[in-house]
């Protein structure tokens, strides 16, 4: 008898006892099902592996098809880089609280910005009232970005910023502060999201429509491939749209499919798909379901090795290597009995790790309540370092691959994802896709249903729908001063009355003729915002000449 | 027969975080009310305007940026210069437990913060319609 024989035996056997015991003592529920509400078997066995080739689908880490990680040594090389997003309020605090991660240990920079900066406003806008300061830093000009990065040298920290549609500005500020401290734009590390697709689906800090947005995104490539070299020119986010209420496999799909969409233009737009894709760069979310989102990392890196070798041709293998920040789910927190909410962090970051990410935020457990203190980020940050110094997650690559469940659910995620990718090619790409409301509705459909088996009870929240308690209202929670809006219009009217207007208009005329014609706008940017033009005349002068994209409204 | 409950759902500010307003949006759908969304950012003037225009019983409005001690009370103050009392309008989102007495008195009716049952809303919305379905 072969082995799959005996196996298959041997597991029959077993399956016709447990229908005897199970006729007695029903199971906890009908089905059981993943995070992601995916059929989950009772047992799985080496019955599962068959139709998988271990040298094709599953391979060495650092070797295509990347399934078990995207370097050689993993985190016996090095732990993934611990990045805490961080920013509120002006420069001034939100450069303290850098200063504050950075001598707790934390290895990298990640800034958030205010919504009036990621919508391309300056802070005196009339539609900025209320908001400036709130869920990050307000950036207004290259002045504010100064103060932002004071003391700290940007040659020895690599610095990931959450910016889309402006993200030319930004990377523009950031290169130029940094010449003012001496380190060319070559020894610059670093991330911006630049990821619009995403944002006319999840998030929502959209500018322009989408053609423009795409022409803006791939100058980015071509101007830091020559450059700023070491520099992520995009982090193609899923994080949002599973924040959205996407399921597992939707949140590969999506993203790879917006992937595919990014490297379809750049090349288009004339670029080697081996000089830019090697600074592509991925942004995942760590849920709840530890196995599945596990399984999510690893299928995410072979279907897009997939994607780039035999869809694209490409040939180096970090163009192949899909590289990704995890950042824990925003989305499970509760804001009853907060406390839990670390348990969930820890959970999340275990899952991260496992799945083999390349750095890492961990939110803090106030988040369901406001901006995080000083003291809840820390324990975010120590939920990390616990997993990196103590849990032993770190000691070996991959250490879940072989696993019959989660090897069985890897190809599963995978097959599911290339299904969509199949459905958004045959609508014409993601960018059609998105136009025409497809990719949204398959999100909302996947939140409502979410919703509805939480109030069912089908779904188990601790905390919110079993195991409440009365409790009182939180205290200690972060505020952010509102009179921040008024200080930051003093500052715009101080730099409006001192900087040389004549040099800011000149570079926002050349601005202007650039984006009518097809220049790549990087240079032109960086020299207006060496001229300290706000990030709100950058962006008036690019809304005039692309116009504004307008929201497909889907319920 | 009963009159259906129109209710603008409404996403004011710059906050694009609208999983939770369209969730909502659906689930007072599915409970028989006429929905209509606005969308994103929307200024507290289209709101108001939006209400007027599609006379609509209720305003429910969601944020989760931290501009809600900004933008709530400004929409209050709207719909009282256009003349509009018998609207119920209530909102949602990130807000801290210590905003909510001041929303209340700027005549938010009620806040949901996270966690909340979408049938609690639909019930609030029901007892407390200020014209009469």
């Amino acid at each position: 008898m072969s082995d799959t024989d005996s196996i298959k035996k041997g597991f029959e056997a077993y399956d016709s006892g447990v229908e005897k015991s199970i006729a007695r003592f029903p199971e906890r529920k009908k089905s059981f099902v993943t995070g992601s509400k995916s059929p989950v078997k009772r047992l799985y066995t080496p019955l599962d592996d068959a139709g998988r080739d271990y040298a094709r689908d599953v391979g060495f880490p650092g070797e295509y098809p990347y399934t078990r990680g995207v370097q050689n040594t993993m985190y016996r090389g090095r732990f993934w880089t611990m990045r805490q997003y961080a920013g509120f309020s002006t420069a001034e605090e939100s450069n303290k609280r850098y200063k504050f991660l950075l001598e707790q240990g934390t290895t990298g920079l990640s800034v958030a910005f205010d919504l009036p900066t990621q919508i391309g406003y300056d802070s005196d806008h009339a539609l900025s009232q209320g908001e400036v300061g709130k869920v990050g830093v307000a950036i207004d000009s290259l002045a504010d970005m100064e103060i932002l990065f004071d003391g700290i040298p940007l040659d020895k920290v690599s610095t990931s910023m959450t910016i889309n549609a402006p993200a030319s500005v930004l990377l523009a500020m950031y290169i130029a502060v940094a010449e003012k401290q001496g380190v060319s734009p070559d020894k610059l590390e670093g991330t911006i999201q630049n990821d619009i697709l995403k944002e006319y689906v999840a998030r929502g800090t959209y500018i322009f429509p989408p053609a423009p947005s795409m022409r803006l995104i791939t100058d980015i490539f071509a101007y830091c491939s020559k450059s700023v070299p070491n520099w992520n020119t995009i982090s193609i986010s899923g994080y949002h749209i599973r924040e959205a209420g996407s399921t597992a496999a939707q949140e590969v799909a999506f993203t790879i499919a917006d992937g595919i969409a990014y490297v379809d233009a750049a090349i288009k737009a004339g670029l080697d798909v081996d000089q830019f894709a090697p600074r592509l760069s991925f942004f995942f979310n760590a849920h709840n379901d530890l196995f599945e989102e596990v399984a999510k990392f690893r299928a995410a890196r072979r279907v897009w090795a997939k994607v780039m070798k035999e869809r694209f041709g490409a040939k180096s293998p970090k163009s192949l290597s899909l590289r990704f920040h995890t950042q824990t789910a925003g989305s499970t927190l509760t804001a009853q009995q907060p406390d839990n909410n670390i348990v969930r962090v820890a959970i999340q970051t275990l899952a991260a790790v496992l799945g083999g990410t390349q750095s890492l935020h961990t939110n803090s457990k106030d988040e369901a309540l406001a901006l995080p203190t000083e003291a809840s980020v820390r324990i975010a940050l120590r939920t990390q370092q616990i997993v990196a110094y103590e849990s032993g997650a770190a000691e070996t690559i991959d250490p879940l691959a072989g696993s019959y469940y989660v090897e069985s659910m890897t190809d599963r995620i995978q097959k599911e994802a290339e299904a969509y990718i199949a459905t958004i090619d045959g609508l014409g790409g993601a960018v059609k896709a998105i136009e025409k409301g497809y990719v949204q509705q398959e999100i909302q459909d996947a939140a409502y249903a979410y919703q509805m088996d939480v109030e069912s009870g089908e779904r188990v929240v601790v905390g919110v729908n079993k195991f409440q308690i009365e409790e009182g209202s939180p205290k200690g929670l972060l505020r952010v001063d509102p009179i921040v809006g008024e200080r930051q219009a003093a500052k715009l009217k101080e730099l409006r009355a001192k900087r040389d207007n004549r040099a800011v208009e000149g570079t926002l005329a050349a601005l202007k003729a650039g984006a009518k014609g097809d220049a790549n706008l990087m240079p032109l940017i960086l020299d207006a915002v060496k001229a300290y033009a706000t990030l709100g005349e950058i962006c008036d002068v690019l809304r005039a000449e692309f116009g504004e994209y307008q929201q497909k409204v889907i319920l | 027969m009963e009159r259906t409950i129109r209710v603008l759902v409404a996403k004011p500010g710059l906050d694009g975080h609208d999983r939770g307003a369209k969730v909502i949006a659906r689930a007072l759908r599915d409970a028989g009310m006429e929905v209509i969304y606005t969308g994103l950012r929307q200024t507290p003037e289209q709101i108001v305007s939006a209400a007027v225009q599609e006379d609509v019983d209720v305003v429910a409005m969601s944020i989760l940026s931290g501009a809600h001690n900004h933008l709530f009370p400004r929409v209050m103050e709207l719909l009282k210069e256009k003349g509009v009392e018998d609207v119920l309008v209530i909102g949602g989102g990130v807000i801290p437990d210590d905003d909510i007495p001041g929303l209340k008195g700027a005549g938010i009716a009620a806040v949901f913060t996270p966690g909340s049952p979408t049938g609690d809303i639909i019930e609030f919305i029901k007892k407390n319609l200020k014209r009469k379905a």
